[in-house]
């Protein structure tokens, strides 16, 4: 499944998307960070991060499935 | 349409957000502009670099501005925001917001703007003398 990387995200990852293999049932979010945290240890300098499902903020149990678009979302600092 | 929202990498028009707000309806007409600064914590900013997740962050832009019409009752509101470089003294942000009232347009006016920061995934990048950070990225 690729993930998109924004802002310091793409910095640690060095790239504006990032491939996880995830089995056909899907992933938690909790559980998708524990495997992006193990991919790039970097991700654990940010002061926290959170996942985007389909344009939304995922909270820790929701389920992402392979055809959703998925972020990474660092703390965001707009305006 | 009661809701105007744009991200842009050209430069941000008050006149265009002004036009947009105005209505016979309305007597209050508040509007925020958020400009880049040439300093922060003791640092000289040279200039600035927006990270977005566009499409998101249009989605809860609009969602934003949803919400500060229905609290505040207002008739209409912009919410307009920079990408990319942005020298010093530009505009970043402009928040437009009319209301039959002045309290319900200064009211909803706070509101987008407080929660565009805190939820529209929109990344500042600050480059100084010596190198650059994103902004808020670390404890």
């Amino acid at each position: 499944m690729k993930i998109k990387c924004f802002g310091i995200s793409r910095d640690i990852t060095g790239a504006d998307e990032v491939e996880i293999d995830i089995s056909s049932n899907g992933i938690s979010v909790s559980k998708l960070k524990g495997e992006l945290l193990a991919s790039y240890p970097g991700l654990s300098m940010v002061s926290q991060f959170f996942i985007a499902i389909n344009h939304e903020y995922g909270g820790e149990n929701d389920v992402i499935n392979v055809d959703d678009e998925v972020a990474i979302i660092p703390p965001v600092s707009g305006g | 349409m009661k809701k105007n929202l744009l991200i842009s990498d050209q430069p941000l028009s008050l006149d265009q957000c002004y036009d947009f707000i105005l209505s016979d309806e309305c007597g209050g007409n508040a509007i925020f502009v958020g400009t880049v600064r040439n300093h922060n914590k003791g640092e000289s900013v040279k200039h600035l670099d927006f990270d977005t997740y566009e499409a998101m962050a249009l989605k809860v832009m609009d969602e934003v501005a949803d919400e500060a019409i229905e609290k505040f009752n207002i008739e209409k509101i912009v919410l307009h925001h920079r990408k990319g470089m942005v020298s010093i003294s530009e505009k970043a942000v402009i928040i437009a917001v009319s209301s039959a009232h002045r309290d319900g347009a200064f009211q909803a006016c706070r509101y987008a703007i407080d929660e565009l920061k805190k939820r529209v995934p929109i990344w500042k990048k600050e480059y100084l003398e010596n190198g650059s950070y994103w902004v808020n990225a670390h404890p």
